[in-house]
């Protein structure tokens, strides 16, 4: 790394024994796109975009443009709700710089209470669905409470956990091996399609506040004498994002509307984003991720956010078990095995560091939709699960390999 | 936090006052006597370094007046009134910052993110609070132009900045809360040449901001370019107090080793 001090080193007599700083204000050249900015992973989302887009290419070719039709898009976005709701829980914990490996037995967990609440116990789904998201707070709790206060290794205190709760999850089924559910409101959150007024109104309407917010940031920063993007940039940003979404509602329209569980992931999403971007939760989240001490130096209640944490991803794996169940119409004993990785995986292919403290939420999007891709590609290929798991198995340890890399290259670039 | 922050210089020989005296102070750790009976004081735009060798006692003393630890005897006044430091936020209260060795920054963060950090500045937002980054990012531009700390912007990641404007940040970050004494513990360790100059230029312009600063320092070079008085500790007590433009490394370094009594030259 070069040097960016601006001093040099004078070698005035007398009492001047301390040279003033050099006045010359000139701005630090850009960087120039090197493999090494690749490295450090300055490029954010572009390496796993091209991942993406190769993987996109492949399968369009060889499954002869079926992949990328209306119908098979659709049911793609749909295989992935489940991950990504789950994923977002793995972001949370993993800024922090912890791990939960229970994700997975608490969303199966929380779905089967949700199951027996409505099933055995007739309460409307609602309720079924309360009860359920509480136990996942309650379970994030515990966990908080082991990982923060009594310093237990998150690793362990959640792989114990993973276990334990998939023995609850027996505990609450009782006999049954499958419980199906058939309140209505259940069943309908997962599999239903939002009518063309809110699949188009709903993006639109967002879009319309994105923009405000731009430009009233813009201007904001302008009043304040600060450097601000011109309007022609943010012009142009809002462009490629307007179009981005109108593409995808487009397709999603030309099949049967936009999933109602699509929308209430990208909901989840964009609401966590703005959580870590633009509240003091989500800058003390990020600063215990990076350095514990000096978030605790700086006041920051290390303990709480921890606890915070953990209580908010059990309960989004609570919900992401409550989707689950929603388009399986069933809860079943077996928690799956691949879930929890693949939600994991998801968030590093996205470039969240299993370090803390780097990373964001959108990356569960593109990792979401990597993993997602592969899976119905090879579906679509008809390649057995043997090939499909050796296909996932490599793409994560090529992503995890990545994060190590980057690390690796900026602590020797002297961070 | 939307005052602008400003540091208004005053007159050592007008108060007569220190900023910060410690009179007698003891403290014990088990049957070990850290500090015996110290007396220290800095005054308003004046930089006290504070010298000596591994465990004659800097930084217990140091420890003592940002609250760390507690002194078992004596007494610490602010502006000639009796204080009493229980805690790190009763120093902070106090107006007392420490800024340590090992930096305290969040390498995953930005300049504004950092100097903030605990305190962010936060506004309403249709009933919610949100973060108020351009305020931050103003107050943050103001403070480092006072300081003439030079950065390629504050917007970047602190992980991509030299040790020297590393450690600049941090004695920055303490100066948004408005201190009235600032304690640096090793300012200038493993730093280069350049960078520990970009340090030391910051430690005068704290002065002439009309802070007490004491620095704690095994670099005897850069003691003697920033400071007007030198405390020498040994074992547990001070040695004595030099006024630094009157004093030379050697007699310091007697001091220090306790080669020579304190009545060495300069002595006040």
């Amino acid at each position: 790394m070069k040097s960016v001090d601006q001093d040099t080193p004078r070698q005035d007599g007398g009492d001047a024994l301390v040279p003033q700083p050099v006045t010359d204000d000139a701005p630090a050249p850009r960087e120039k796109f090197s493999l090494q900015s690749l490295m450090r992973g300055d490029l954010g989302f572009i390496p796993v975009l091209l991942t993406l887009a190769l993987i996109t290419i492949y399968f369009q070719l060889t499954t002869s443009g079926i992949f990328l039709q209306a119908r098979n898009l659709s049911n793609l976005t749909q295989q992935i709700v489940v991950i990504s709701i789950l994923s977002v829980a793995a972001v949370l914990v993993l800024l922090l710089g912890e791990i939960d490996l229970s994700l997975a037995a608490v969303a199966q967990a929380c779905a089967a209470i949700m199951a027996v609440v409505s099933v055995y116990q007739g309460f409307n789904a609602w309720v079924a669905i309360g009860v359920a998201l509480l136990a996942g707070a309650v379970i994030g709790l515990v966990n908080g409470f082991f990982v923060a206060v009594l310093r237990v290794p998150s690793f362990i205190v959640t792989l114990a956990g993973s276990i334990g709760y998939a023995g609850f999850l027996l505990l609450v089924m009782g006999q049954q091996s499958t419980l199906i559910v058939r309140d209505e409101t259940i069943r309908s959150l997962a599999p239903t399609y939002l009518n063309p007024v809110l699949g188009w109104g709903i993006p639109f309407a967002v879009l319309v506040f994105y923009a405000l917010g731009l430009f009233y940031e813009q201007r904001r920063r302008l009043q304040a004498g600060l450097k601000a993007r011109s309007t022609s940039q943010l012009a142009g940003q809002l462009a490629i994002v307007t179009a981005i979404v109108a593409i995808m509602v487009f397709l999603f329209q030309s099949y049967q509307g936009v999933p109602q569980a699509v929308m209430i992931a990208l909901s989840i999403v964009v609401v966590f984003w703005l959580l870590l971007k633009k509240t003091t939760f989500g800058r003390h989240l990020y600063a215990v991720g990076g350095n514990a001490e000096a978030a605790r130096r700086a006041g920051i209640n290390v303990v709480g956010m921890k606890i915070a944490v953990f209580t908010l991803a059990s309960t989004l794996a609570a919900f992401a078990g409550i989707m689950l169940t929603s388009r399986s119409t069933a809860v079943a004993t077996q928690v799956s095995s691949t879930l929890l990785l693949n939600a994991i995986a998801a968030a590093v292919i996205g470039g969240v560091s299993l370090f803390g403290g780097r990373g964001t939420v959108w990356a569960v999007v593109l990792g979401a939709l990597v993993i997602g891709s592969l899976d119905n590609g090879l579906d679509l290929l008809n390649q057995p699960q043997s090939v499909k798991s050796i296909v996932q198995g490599a793409v994560l340890l090529l992503a995890v390999t990545a994060d190590a890399v980057v690390r690796r290259s900026g602590l020797k670039s002297g961070r | 936090m939307t005052e602008t922050v400003s540091l208004q210089a005053s007159d050592r020989s007008a108060s007569g006052q220190p900023r910060l005296q410690m009179r007698n102070i003891s403290k014990s750790f088990g049957g070990v006597r850290a500090l015996r009976n110290v007396d220290f004081d800095v005054y308003a735009g004046e930089v006290v370094g504070l010298v000596g060798d591994n465990g004659a006692g800097k930084s217990t003393l140091i420890k003592t007046m940002s609250g760390a630890y507690i002194p078992d005897a004596g007494e610490i006044l602010i502006d000639g009134q009796p204080v009493t430091i229980q805690n790190p936020q009763d120093a902070t209260r106090l107006g007392i910052e420490t800024v340590y060795q090992d930096l305290a920054l969040c390498d995953n963060l930005d300049v504004v993110a950092n100097l903030w950090l605990g305190r962010e500045a936060s506004r309403s937002l249709g009933g919610l609070r949100v973060l108020d980054e351009t305020e931050m990012e103003r107050q943050t531009i103001e403070v480092l132009k006072t300081l003439e700390v030079k950065i390629p912007s504050v917007r970047s990641i602190v992980a991509s900045l030299s040790g020297g404007q590393r450690q600049c940040i941090a004695v920055a970050k303490t100066i948004l809360r408005q201190p009235k004494v600032v304690l640096l513990d090793e300012p200038t360790a493993a730093l280069g040449v350049a960078q520990t100059r970009q340090v030391l230029n910051l430690i005068l312009r704290l002065k002439q901001q009309g802070l007490a600063v004491v620095v704690i320092s095994h670099n005897l070079h850069d003691v003697f370019e920033v400071t007007d008085r030198i405390t020498v500790m040994r074992l547990g007590q001070r040695v004595s107090t030099y006024e630094t433009r009157n004093t030379t490394p050697e007699a310091i370094v007697a001091a220090i080793t306790g080669a020579k009594n304190s009545g060495a030259n300069g002595a006040i």
